[in-house]
């Protein structure tokens, strides 16, 4: 179990680095929200009436200097989940983000283990 | 009357595979040659799907409305070539194609493989056999393409015109060649497994199907990316869209069972672990169908739905599925662990550490895609995943998959030391300083971007020398690798250099830029077969001089009336010019969207590379 | 497991409405009023304790015409104001759009980029919100029909 720590720590270093990128810019913002109108297409790629509106909000409230985060809190209370294609990571999704990583690390076990067997 | 004759064939197509099922059976313990009786009734049953296809062709040509298929999906004005194209635009007509592919790769499979034991060909026959029934009854009971409409309509209801595009038009057959040569590989692997059959020779004999299916699904992939790059008009090729993922899903089960096969070739170990994924692969592309063709899930790519096709799909899968699980559990048998040690760094480690990170890349993609319908169903709660939740998920682990990449192929097997330690040193120094170079020039996050481009060239480079200094040893593995490494990169800088103006011009108006001039010279107006076409003309002008006319239009169809906008888009070797043009209510201006793609080229040269690897390793055993 | 779990998600639809979270404080916005273009803010058009009908329409928007009959009907509500919330159009044919179907509204306001009908979590035309003490009791999507106007009936007591 002890060997098994350390990729975890690492993963999560890791994983860090990359999820720090924050996006400040209209166009990355809209390009997670889901157009409702057009289902299966983002705000940024719709040319809807619903989905240039909210282009302009999205730049208005930037204006107004609201963070990312609570861009999309603004909308997820007017919306719904539904609107947002990042899910949060809260306890509907938790399965959902740690999962694939769950079975990565299970996959890697496996793969350790057939060494471990061939060494002895 | 066409329609009548392929309704009868279809129906004796079914009854052919009684007959195959009697003989098969009947001679399966007899010990001779195969009988002649199972060739001809294959045979004869692909004879009637092709001439139930070409039925269906012909009323689309025809434009015979009293077919139900036809009328919904066709249309007088349409051009031949969409009339064509249209039988497999739709439900009911893509079925009918999947049905001929299916017969035809069985039959194939018996003319190819007539030199192995023929226990395992019967036995392949039937499993295949029983796909095919399952398909011939989904045809009949739920989605008939020959239903019968009276009175008879004076027209049709046309094609989706998003859909009436040359790209579009041989996606589909492309992509069930994919996705169905992947059902031969099931049927042979369960058979292998039955018989305990799993050997060196089975794995030769599979590894062109796996080939085969393999370039097919990843030309059919590109078709359709490229497909959606220019026909939907915002200038992205992949959207990680539920109906590519389905796509895509099937293609890493078959690149990992690619990579697992030659393994078995050459070493005769991973034999569970081949027959899962050759399960696995057939699986996933039925779930695709499923999760596509009962509506299940939300896409811009929609068929016409019908829960009860989606419930048929659903127990069908879920059959074979409990079948094949059936099948391996009970007369699979674990190869000895002690006959073939490995040694830690060697091939077979790379190869385990590919189809591990491959595993985890298509669970990421696998739950993503069918989390939400879990969700929604245990707690009423809709979310979405989308292009974030890939991203996040995915880039990360890219890193050490390039660099095992890059390391992997120079591996020799069982046993193996890195020779020319050199080369692998100062790659990384120069693809590190490259990479700091491009990187810091730019406004984005330095540490992850650096770390991406450095793993990226540095496979760049290494598999580029690998084909140069091994040029007739494993060519195939070289160009492969090779196209992964520039598809890699090309959609890096794609994404890093792209840049986009989004504004609202009216006839006349100009845009300035720092860089470039956008001029809105005029609208023309043509009158095409079904559409009406808004023709702009727009003068881009670059600040060094250059200058170059754009031409994007606004098709209006009359049959089903939709406005659709095509983009123009001027390419070469550094850069695509991509403008769309868009109405907008109630105003008297256009939206214009006018995007710089740089490299865009690259990426689909890459995926051709790629392609062109598996397609020079299946002609190379040939010779 | 997994089947049954697929074979509920058949039948679920899979079209997205968002679910009114009730008893919702309204935004707080500035609007051009219809008339004047004057700029007033919506703390000055929902009073305190009263019964409000914000109503999204647009002069282009087919559906609107149907409801247009029971909005009317509900504007003969003593203890009912009908506010208008004219969104994406051009005024001249809004102009014309009233004068042919007659103006139920008590105050209209225009949203000439669709972001006052985002603050309220609308995504289309026509939309209507009944509104007590400055909360959104109900919501309703698309056009009024019967069954909706006396809904509003009863809750307007």
């Amino acid at each position: 179990m002890k060997i098994l720590k350390f990729p975890v720590i690492l993963i999560f270093f890791y994983s860090l680095i990359f999820s720090n990128a924050n996006s400040s810019s209209q166009n990355e913002i809209t390009k997670n929200l889901r157009c409702l109108i057009c289902q299966g297409q983002s705000v940024y790629d719709s040319d809807s009436e619903f989905a240039n509106s909210l282009k302009i909000v999205v730049k208005q409230k930037l204006d107004e200097g609201l963070t990312e985060k609570q861009i999309y809190n603004f909308l997820e209370d007017r919306y719904g989940k539904w609107i947002l294609y990042d899910p949060k990571f809260d306890k509907n999704t938790y399965f959902l983000w740690l999962l694939p990583i769950l079975l990565f690390l299970i996959g890697g076990a496996i793969i350790f283990k057939l060494f471990i067997i061939k060494k002895n | 009357m066409a329609s009548l004759l392929g309704s009868y064939s279809l129906f004796f197509g079914l009854c052919c595979s009684f007959f195959i099922f009697f003989y098969s059976l009947k001679d399966f313990n007899v010990y001779n040659k195969l009988d002649k009786k199972i060739l001809s009734f294959t045979f004869l049953q692909f004879f009637f799907v092709v001439v139930s296809f070409i039925c269906l062709v012909l009323s689309f040509i025809n434009s015979d409305f009293s077919n139900a298929t036809v009328f919904n999906h066709s249309h007088t004005t349409k051009p031949l070539f969409y009339k064509v194209s249209g039988t497999w635009g739709n439900h009911e007509g893509s079925l009918l194609l999947w049905l001929l592919v299916l017969t035809l790769f069985i039959l194939l499979f018996l003319i190819k493989s007539s030199k192995q034991p023929k226990k395992y060909i019967i036995l392949t026959l039937l499993f295949q056999q029983i796909i095919i029934i399952g398909f011939f009854v989904f045809l009949l009971k739920t989605s008939n393409p020959f239903s019968h409409i009276f009175p008879v309509p004076k027209e049709g209801l046309g094609l989706n015109p998003i859909l009436q595009d040359p790209a579009l038009a041989i996606h589909p057959p492309i992509l069930y060649l994919g996705y169905v040569g992947s059902s031969i590989i099931f049927s042979s692997a369960l058979a292998a497994t039955t018989l305990n059959y799993i050997s060196k020779e089975w794995a030769k004999d599979i590894k062109n199907w796996v080939l085969i299916s393999w370039i097919f699904l990843t030309l059919g992939i590109l078709l359709g990316s490229i497909w959606a790059y220019y026909e939907l008009g915002w200038g992205g090729f992949w959207f990680w869209d539920p109906v590519e993922n389905v796509s895509l899903m099937p293609w890493l089960a078959l690149t990992t069972l690619l990579h697992c096969i030659l393994v078995l070739e050459k070493r005769l170990i991973l034999t569970s672990w081949a027959v899962i994924l050759s399960i696995a692969t057939f699986t996933l592309s039925m779930s695709g169908t499923f999760l596509v063709r009962s509506g299940i899930l939300n896409s811009v790519h929609t068929f016409a739905n019908d829960p009860q096709r989606g419930l048929f799909i659903l127990i069908f899968l879920f059959s074979l599925i409990f079948m094949s699980l059936f099948i391996f559990l009970f007369f699979h048998k674990v190869e000895n662990k002690n006959t073939n040690p490995f040694f830690w760094l060697s091939k077979e480690t790379s190869i385990l550490i590919n189809n591990w990170f491959m595993m985890y890349f298509l669970s990421v993609i696998l739950i993503g895609t069918i989390y939400p319908i879990f969700l929604e169903v245990l707690s009423s709660e809709k979310i979405s995943v989308g292009p974030p939740f890939y991203n996040k998920l995915i880039i990360p682990f890219l890193v050490p998959f390039l660099f095992a990449m890059m390391v992997g192929p120079k591996l020799k097997w069982i046993k193996s030391d890195l020779q020319n330690k050199f080369h692998l040193v100062l790659f990384l120094i120069i693809s590190f300083f490259l990479s700091i170079f491009i990187v810091s020039k730019l406004d984005i996050n330095f540490l992850n971007n650096t770390i991406l481009f450095t793993a990226s060239f540095y496979l760049f480079f290494g598999s580029l020398r690998d084909l140069i200094i091994n040029k007739f040893k494993n060519l195939s593995q070289g160009i492969a690798h090779f196209g992964f490494s520039l598809l890699i990169l090309s959609i890096l800088l794609n994404s890093i250099f792209s840049t986009e103006v989004i504004t609202n011009l009216k006839i006349g108006e100009t845009f300035q830029s720092e860089k470039f001039k956008i001029k809105f010279e005029k609208v023309d107006y043509k009158n095409e077969q079904n559409f009406q076409a808004i023709i702009g003309k727009f003068e881009i002008e670059n600040i060094d001089g250059n200058s170059l006319t754009l031409k994007p239009e606004l098709r209006i169809y009359n049959q089903p009336n939709i406005v659709t906008s095509e983009a123009d888009i001027k390419t070469n070797l550094y850069s695509d010019k991509f403008i769309t043009m868009n109405m907008v209510q109630n105003q008297d201006y256009f939206n214009i969207r006018y995007q710089i793609k740089p490299y865009m080229i690259w990426i689909w040269i890459s995926v051709l590379l790629i392609s062109f690897g598996g397609l020079h390793s299946l002609f190379r055993k040939k010779i | 497991m997994i089947f049954f779990i697929f074979y509920r998600g058949l039948q679920n639809s899979n079209i997205y409405t968002p679910t009114i979270q009730n008893e919702k404080s309204i935004p707080n916005f500035n609007a051009k009023v219809f008339e004047t273009d004057k700029i007033i803010n919506s703390t000055q058009i929902f009073e305190k304790e009263k019964f409000y009908l914000l109503n999204i329409w647009a002069s282009w928007c087919v559906p609107c015409r149907d409801e247009h009959s029971y909005l009317i009907e509900l504007s003969n509500k003593k203890n009912l104001k009908i506010i208008g919330l004219n969104y994406k159009d051009d005024v001249k044919k809004a102009k014309n759009f009233l004068e042919e179907l007659s103006n139920p509204y008590n105050t209209i306001i225009t949203d000439k980029n669709g972001t006052i009908a985002v603050e309220w979590g609308a995504y289309g035309v026509p939309e209507t919100f009944l509104i007590y003490n400055r909360k959104i009791v109900k919501k309703i999507i698309g056009p009024l029909n019967q069954s909706s106007l006396l809904e509003i009936e009863g809750l307007v007591k």
